[in-house]
């Protein structure tokens, strides 16, 4: 075989490898979709599920996957600005710095089950949280956080330090420079990386199934007091996520329609993970955008 | 006197926003710092007690069949032998990463050297995409189409290595895919330039040039597959069988590390040494990831050598 | 190239009772890591005169600059010794609170860096962070500043646009409007007008002409047209060291030493 033709089956390899790639993802994706998308309908969406009978809906395992959600990026947004700036801006480099990089990335590393049961032991027991919104909320923190400050911080190094010297030429402190001018600049970046983050988040399952509990009591929609117990904010009930909740219906199987009920939280699941992933592209090029284009006043 | 001068000598509003900022941030990197390093210990503690504190051989436990805690075995020793969890656990991440590497290569080639304009529009997106996807619904998919498939063809229940094999497959597929991308795209325009106009053919050029010099970049994609393949729980938890046996064929029951202890840790007592041969299942998972971190490190710090 | 006398400077020295002093350098040296940048310069700047400081790339010149408002605390290798004597004291020394010292000491540099907001946040942004609160104050401060840079004409029906829409040249005269909206005492550009069209230039050096009345400046350019044109005194650098310091034209018909000799006349190196 000479050269030229070894260049041809190799082509003709790759056109195949890509091709069965493509198929095998597209059929994934249409099994999904099309397996699940007719069993979602507005009562699936808002209905309570049902252990030992057919017709449950996911409406308590979509909420609480948000309400999660939400508590999760409220926390960890917060503390990844702060780390992630830190470390962009006041970071010297030396031992400290390359100690704290690595402890990160050992820490995105870690299998989620085993982030999953570090916060059992901590938040669960000895916090004494119990199995709850908060434990499943602190616990996704952690597993969010080394993502989110390592986006923050390549977000923020791709800023010219030249308006870091700008700010700073007009005796305005580091902090103010970049609270005020690099953090607005960076925006789009940082916005993309936390939506893709909370996109993570929204699936995760190991790391709840033993923070956040497996069972989703009965919620009263009518009392949004946090502190009433069936209340749907009350950060202290146990709460079942859309993620946990097709894992625990496929591994018990007592419920008749089981695979319905977890094809259609799975299209649920993928057209979210989908929006997430729309959502961090639109959103960013939407900011990136505001910011450059005309007539934006402070920030 | 000069009150600019008498300015210079004062704290300004400035120098006091500078420190609280620092602090600020000082504190979020700490509290990441504190959170890594109680997982180690926390970890470690529980996990080490299984030797220490129920005097379990290490050995035993490394290398023994036996997967049992509650109960003793002949001699009275309590049955917890980890190596069919250990030998499932390596099987399928090493099966997917067999299964997953040309696979993963051969789309980021034809996407940065064959067909960019097709491969960046169609093969990108969607692998970005499949990066995303919960494993929750991967283990789904294997539970409804490829168990009973295996079914089909071997006989038998259809859980096994083989089926984990092809959940972690598809898995860990878009990852590898787009790290090998950047890879490749990471070598200079000018190498597959100088190749080309040496009257190389276009294979030529990428097996010779690009992929050598995209090496460590694979590698590095190729581990880190691995690691999640490794440290994956559900998806896999839901194929596999999960029978704490060695497996004597790919489609048997099996178990890995991560589908024992998410099964078990719930139905186990604090302290009770079933719960700490399960923490001490954990800690090997821990220390695993750690490997493979140190395996990306070195790696990389090669590839930078050449 | 040539090897010159390092050690053979002509540095003009001023009577502070005949002419005030801004500010002025003693014995200072820049190091980066382990290599010395500036080795021992000594330097006055007379208040209300424009001093330019002109060398080949590489003779230290910007290092110097950024060291005299203490711009080189944000390198992180960086380490500066010696004295900066303003107003009294020496501003090189941990205890002199360096933000406020900035505001007193403003800074222009070699490309246009205006924020990415609007013309007019970009002059009030510092001012409203160092307490400046009226709306009215801050109208005319935008005003005043605008017109003084010269720019005022060009940008007064474009103010809440986005900066980033300038020109160039536009970019770097609001960066000056910025940097005198702090009411500085002293001005420092860096090669001002090196990213500049020759119009855009001779607009900042009218600009900078003006401004002499208010302010004291010290410009670093490799334009040696540039320092002539528009300096009182000048300060030829070579090697981290400053070789020659005296009146411009002093500099560029005169010069004491060789060096300074072959550098304006073209036959440097």
């Amino acid at each position: 075989m000479n050269v030229k033709q070894q260049d041809k089956l190799a082509t003709g390899i790759l056109y195949t490898i890509a091709g069965i790639i493509i198929l095998v993802l597209a059929s994934l994706l249409a099994f999904i979709l099309i397996q699940g998308l007719p069993h979602v309908t507005w009562h699936f969406l808002t209905a309570p599920a049902r252990s030992f009978e057919a017709g449950g809906g996911i409406g308590i395992q979509l909420f609480n996957s948000f309400y999660l959600l939400v508590l999760a990026m409220l926390i960890s947004v917060p503390l990844s600005l702060g780390a992630g700036i830190y470390l962009s801006e006041y970071a010297k480099k030396n031992w400290l710095t390359s100690l704290i990089r690595t402890s990160i990335e050992i820490l995105s590393s870690l299998p989620s089950v085993v982030v999953g049961l570090f916060g059992f032991l901590i938040f669960v027991i000895q916090f004494k949280f119990g199995f709850s919104i908060l434990s499943g909320a602190l616990v996704l923190t952690v597993f969010n956080l080394p993502l989110l400050t390592r986006n923050v911080e390549e977000s923020l190094a791709s800023i010219s330090s030249m308006q870091r010297e700008a700010g700073l030429a007009l005796g305005l402190s580091r902090w103010e420079t970049v609270m005020r001018i690099i953090v607005p600049e960076a925006l789009p970046g940082i916005t993309t990386g936390m939506i893709l983050g909370a996109g993570r988040v929204f699936g995760e399952a190991a790391a709840l199934i033993y923070t956040a509990g497996q069972s989703a009591p009965a919620l009263d929609f009518t009392n949004w007091n946090p502190f009433y117990i069936a209340s749907p904010l009350n950060p202290m009930r146990p709460a079942e996520t859309l993620a946990v909740h097709i894992w625990k219906i496929n591994s018990e199987g007592i419920m008749p329609d089981a695979v319905a009920v977890s094809a259609g939280a799975s299209a649920v699941l993928i057209v979210a993970v989908l929006l997430f992933n729309l959502g961090a592209r639109w959103f960013g090029q939407h900011l990136y955008q505001k910011m450059t284009g005309t007539g934006k006043k402070g920030a | 006197m000069d009150p600019i001068r008498e300015s210079l000598l004062k704290v300004s509003h400035q120098a006091k926003l500078e420190r609280r900022g620092r602090i600020i941030g000082l504190f979020c990197i700490s509290l990441i710092v504190i959170v890594v390093a109680a997982i180690f210990y926390f970890v470690a503690s529980r996990g080490l007690a299984t030797f220490y504190h129920d005097k379990i051989n290490l050995w035993d436990f490394l290398t023994k069949q036996a997967w049992n805690p509650g109960t003793k075995d002949s001699h009275g020793n309590p049955a917890v032998g980890a190596l069919p969890m250990i030998v499932g656990s390596f099987l399928v991440t090493i099966f997917a990463a067999i299964v997953a590497t040309p696979f993963a290569i051969g789309a980021a080639i034809f996407m940065t050297e064959i067909s960019p304009r097709r491969g960046m529009q169609i093969l990108k997106p969607v692998t970005e995409l499949l990066v995303g996807i919960p494993s929750v619904v991967y283990g789904f998919i294997g539970l409804t189409v490829v168990v009973p498939v295996i079914r089909q063809l071997f006989g038998g229940t259809g859980f096994g290595i083989l089926a984990g094999t092809m959940v972690l497959f598809v898995m860990i597929l878009p990852t590898v895919t787009s790290m090998s991308v950047d890879a490749l795209q990471a070598v200079p325009r000018y190498y597959r330039e100088a190749s080309l106009a040496l009257g190389a053919t276009r294979w030529q050029t990428i097996y010779k040039v690009v992929l050598r010099s995209a090496t460590p970049g694979l590698l590095t994609a190729v581990v880190f597959g691995m690691a999640r393949a490794f440290g994956e729980a559900l998806a896999v938890q839901m194929v596999i069988g999960n029978a704490a046996l060695l497996p004597h064929n790919l489609v048997s029951p099996a178990s890995t590390l991560t589908s024992i202890l998410t099964m078990g840790i719930g139905n186990t007592i604090m302290g009770s040494l079933e719960n700490n041969a399960l923490w001490s299942l954990a800690l090997i998972l821990l220390l695993m990831s750690l490997v493979f971190n140190l395996l990306i490190r070195l790696i990389g710090r090669k590839g930078a050598m050449k | 190239m040539k090897d010159y006398d390092l050690t053979k400077t002509a540095i003009k020295t001023f009577d502070p009772e005949v002419q005030e002093i801004a500010l002025s350098t003693d014995d200072l040296h820049v190091f980066y890591g382990s290599k010395e940048q500036i080795k021992g310069v000594s330097l006055q700047f007379p208040r209300y005169q424009i001093s330019s400081i002109i060398g080949s790339s590489g003779s230290g010149k910007s290092t110097y600059l950024r060291s005299l408002n203490r711009m080189n605390d944000e390198i992180q290798i960086a380490r500066v010794t010696g004295k900066i004597m303003y107003r009294g004291l020496d501003i090189n020394q941990p205890k002199i609170d360096v933000f406020e010292m900035r505001k007193h000491i403003g800074m222009v540099f070699q490309r246009p860096n205006p924020f990415a907001k609007s013309i007019y946040d970009n002059i009030t942004f510092a001012p409203i962070r160092h307490g400046v609160k009226d709306k009215k104050v801050l109208d005319q401060l935008v005003e005043t500043t605008l017109q003084q840079a010269g720019l005022w004409k060009e940008v007064k029906d474009t103010l809440h646009k986005s900066a980033l829409a300038l020109s160039g040249g536009q970019q770097q005269r609001l960066c000056i409007a910025r940097a005198i909206a702090m009411k500085p005492d002293i001005l420092l550009l860096d090669e001002p007008a090196s990213a500049l069209d020759p119009i855009s230039t001779s607009v900042v050096e009218d600009t900078l002409a003006q401004l002499k009345a208010h302010y004291t400046i010290i410009i670093v350019t490799h334009n040696m047209q540039q320092a002539a044109r528009i300096s009182d005194y000048t300060a030829f650098f070579h090697q981290g060291v400053a070789l020659e310091y005296a009146e411009t034209k002093r500099i560029f018909t005169k010069p004491a030493i060789q060096a300074t000799d072959d550098y304006v006349s073209g036959h440097f190196g």
